[in-house]
């Protein structure tokens, strides 16, 4: 297992908020709004150094999608930000017409997403958010890993032409991906090589996926790791790639496990190969308040939860490898 | 385009996009009458003589007056004027509504059809795309106008108002926004369905210019549009509340929210258009 370490914890939305005013002084044309929740999405540096690209459009997040989509109209390259349930759910209708099926190059950057926004509870925990975006045709989502990641790639959104959703989070998270990585959307970025089992994590699940990781090698799983940073497009290539040889599959995502990244890999395998899956996500539920640690327990996405859905479909895989060696 | 015709003109042009939208629902036993009869004068105030536009179409229109459509349905007059002021061929309203059109039930960029900048049709969204791009207009340093036309019905949407707020409060004073104020909607009046209240207080109170006008009278319709331009850049965006008929033009229609969104049958199309004499040629309806 490939070393990781980390020196600094920090939150996602740090890494946007970086981002942000990196991708602003890099193009005039980058815009922001913000629907009264700008501490939260650490985006006082960009509104401090450009205060005349900001929008400040109040608890109004239909009406702040609707701008969004006028302001492309004029080539201004928005960025929304807001709560992620408040990014979705709340204005679904506004984003599918307005912006998706009218092909405008929205950025909709979503905070606080899943469970580890913590003691708020469920009504701001969404669960369902990359299903929602990654139905809708022509919309991307990106879902970084730690600071680093979402830094890189709220740059590299800003350069790519069409509507984009990114999620990030509130809690504090290791960072252990390069400060000057290049972002692909699109790309899986390859964790660890090995042999036994594939994981494809997304979000801050690539951090427990290395945590599983480490204590596999300690039991001699040789898991290969890899960060799906891009739910839509799916890099469908290095999925199948990592499955040719390693003959199974967990997936890992803090979202419910129908419609997220899971059902995604799932859809890729029926397809063309057929494996073992199993899913760490949370079970068909709303969140609840509690620390984001004691959440992840939980609701079993954490290290530990990750472990055991490697050994439970390793031994599917050896089921399936002795009742085929059986029938010969 | 060269907005130098006479009043007198612009008349007949409405009378002939008033044929299209009956025929093009026709065609497709399908579609909104009322509400497109009763905005074609200002549809064509706008595309024949008040806006500066191109119909050489670029979807960030630099340098011209936008228009948005946020009650899409009323679409047939969207794409009859269009057409009829050369963003594409007149001969493509036959296919309103067919399969493989560009002409979708409401209008959408999705197909790429000249002239329509956003898709519309799930009501209360416009104001604030107008937003956008009004706002879009002053960062790039362009003067120009931008134009929205909702419902009355569509008001009852709480977005509106979250854009009717926005805008006085954010000073975008380059945004034209009328409401067909023709009091229906589809299970009724506006009175019955959801009281508008006075409209024109309330969006005066949201820190709005009023105007109003006769949205069936022409005369009054090009002098209330150029009168609220010069209301602009003052701070304050401009409503125009829009008195019109739903079905204005074809007597049967008129005045009644039964016509919001049923086509004519073979009998009361010609009957209409009996009414309606063609000022510029018809387009053809493949048989
Ligand atoms: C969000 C949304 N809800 C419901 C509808 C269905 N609908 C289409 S038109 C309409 C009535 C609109 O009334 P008004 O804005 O007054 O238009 P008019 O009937 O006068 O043309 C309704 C309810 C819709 N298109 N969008
Ligand atoms: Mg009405």
């Amino acid at each position: 297992m490939k070393k990781y370490t980390f020196t600094e914890k920090k939150d996602t939305r740090s890494g946007f908020g970086a981002g942000l005013l990196e991708a602003g002084r890099r193009n005039p044309n980058v815009v922001a709004l913000c629907a009264d929740l700008v501490g939260s999405l650490k985006m006082d540096a960009f509104i401090k150094e450009f205060p005349e690209r900001f929008f400040q459009v109040g608890i109004a997040e239909a009406n702040m999608m609707g701008i969004a989509a006028g302001l492309t109209i004029g080539g201004k390259v928005p960025f929304t930000g807001t709560f992620a349930n408040f990014s979705t759910g709340r204005v679904y209708d506004q984003i599918r017409q307005s912006i998706a099926y009218s092909d405008k190059n929205v950025k909709i950057c979503a905070s606080h997403a899943g469970l580890t926004l913590g003691e708020d509870g469920a009504t701001h925990q969404i669960l369902e958010d990359l299903g929602m975006m990654k139905m809708l045709p022509g919309m991307t989502v990106i879902n970084p890993c730690d600071f680093n990641q979402t830094k890189a790639a709220t740059i590299a959104i800003a350069e790519h032409h069409g509507p984009v959703y990114l999620r990030f989070g509130r809690p504090v998270v290791p960072i252990f991906t390069a400060d000057d990585q290049k972002f692909e959307i699109g790309k899986a970025w390859m964790v660890n090589e090995g042999a036994d089992v594939s994981i494809f994590a997304t979000g801050h699940l690539v951090w427990e996926a290395i945590l599983a990781g480490e204590q596999l090698a300690e039991m001699g799983i040789d898991a290969e790791i890899i960060n799906i940073h891009t739910i839509k497009p799916l890099d469908v290539e290095a999925v199948l790639k990592s499955v040719a040889k390693t003959r199974c599959v967990v997936s890992a995502e803090e979202h419910n496990r129908l419609g997220g990244l899971g059902d995604s890999i799932a859809q890729v395998l029926v397809q063309h190969d057929p494996v073992p899956q199993e899913y760490v996500a949370v079970n068909d539920s709303f969140g609840e308040s509690g620390t984001p640690a004691q959440l992840m327990t939980k609701y079993g996405l954490d290290a530990a939860h990750i472990v055991q859905a490697v050994q439970k479909v390793m031994q599917r895989k050896n089921a399936v490898g002795k009742a085929s060696l059986a029938s010969l | 385009m060269s907005q130098e015709r006479s009043i007198e003109e612009i008349k007949g042009i409405a009378v002939q996009v008033r044929r299209d939208i009956v025929r093009m629902v026709h065609a497709c036993q399908s579609g909104h009458p009322g509400g497109s009869l009763g905005c074609a004068d200002f549809l064509v105030a706008l595309y024949f003589k008040v806006m500066k536009h191109n119909p050489q179409f670029n979807m960030d229109g630099t340098g011209e007056d936008l228009f948005f459509l946020s009650n899409g349905h009323i679409s047939p007059v969207f794409y009859s004027v269009l057409a009829r002021s050369g963003y594409f061929n007149v001969s493509e309203l036959a296919t309103f509504r067919k399969i493989n059109s560009r002409l979708q039930g409401h209008p959408t960029t999705h197909e790429g059809l000249p002239g329509v900048r956003i898709a519309s049709g799930s009501l209360g969204q416009g104001i604030s795309v107008a937003i956008g791009a009004a706002q879009a207009k002053k960062l790039n340093g362009d003067d120009r106008f931008v134009f929205v036309l909702t419902g009355d019905g569509e008001l009852d949407e709480g977005q509106i108002w979250e854009a009717a707020l926005y805008a006085p409060g954010k000073k975008v004073d380059n945004l034209i926004w009328t409401v067909d104020y023709n009091g229906q909607q589809i299970d009724g009046s506006t009175d019955k369905v959801m009281p508008l209240g006075d409209l024109r207080a309330k969006v005066e109170a949201f820190g709005w210019q009023a105007l109003e006008m006769n949205g069936n009278n022409m005369d009054e319709v090009v002098e209330t549009l150029e009168k609220a331009k010069g209301m602009c850049g003052q701070g304050k965006p401009v409503c125009i509340l829009m008195h019109t008929g739903m079905g204005y033009g074809v007597d049967f229609m008129m005045g009644s929210h039964k016509w919001h969104g049923v086509a004519p049958n073979d009998e009361q199309l010609a009957q209409a258009l009996e009414q309606l004499h063609s000022t510029l040629e018809d387009y053809e309806i493949a048989k």
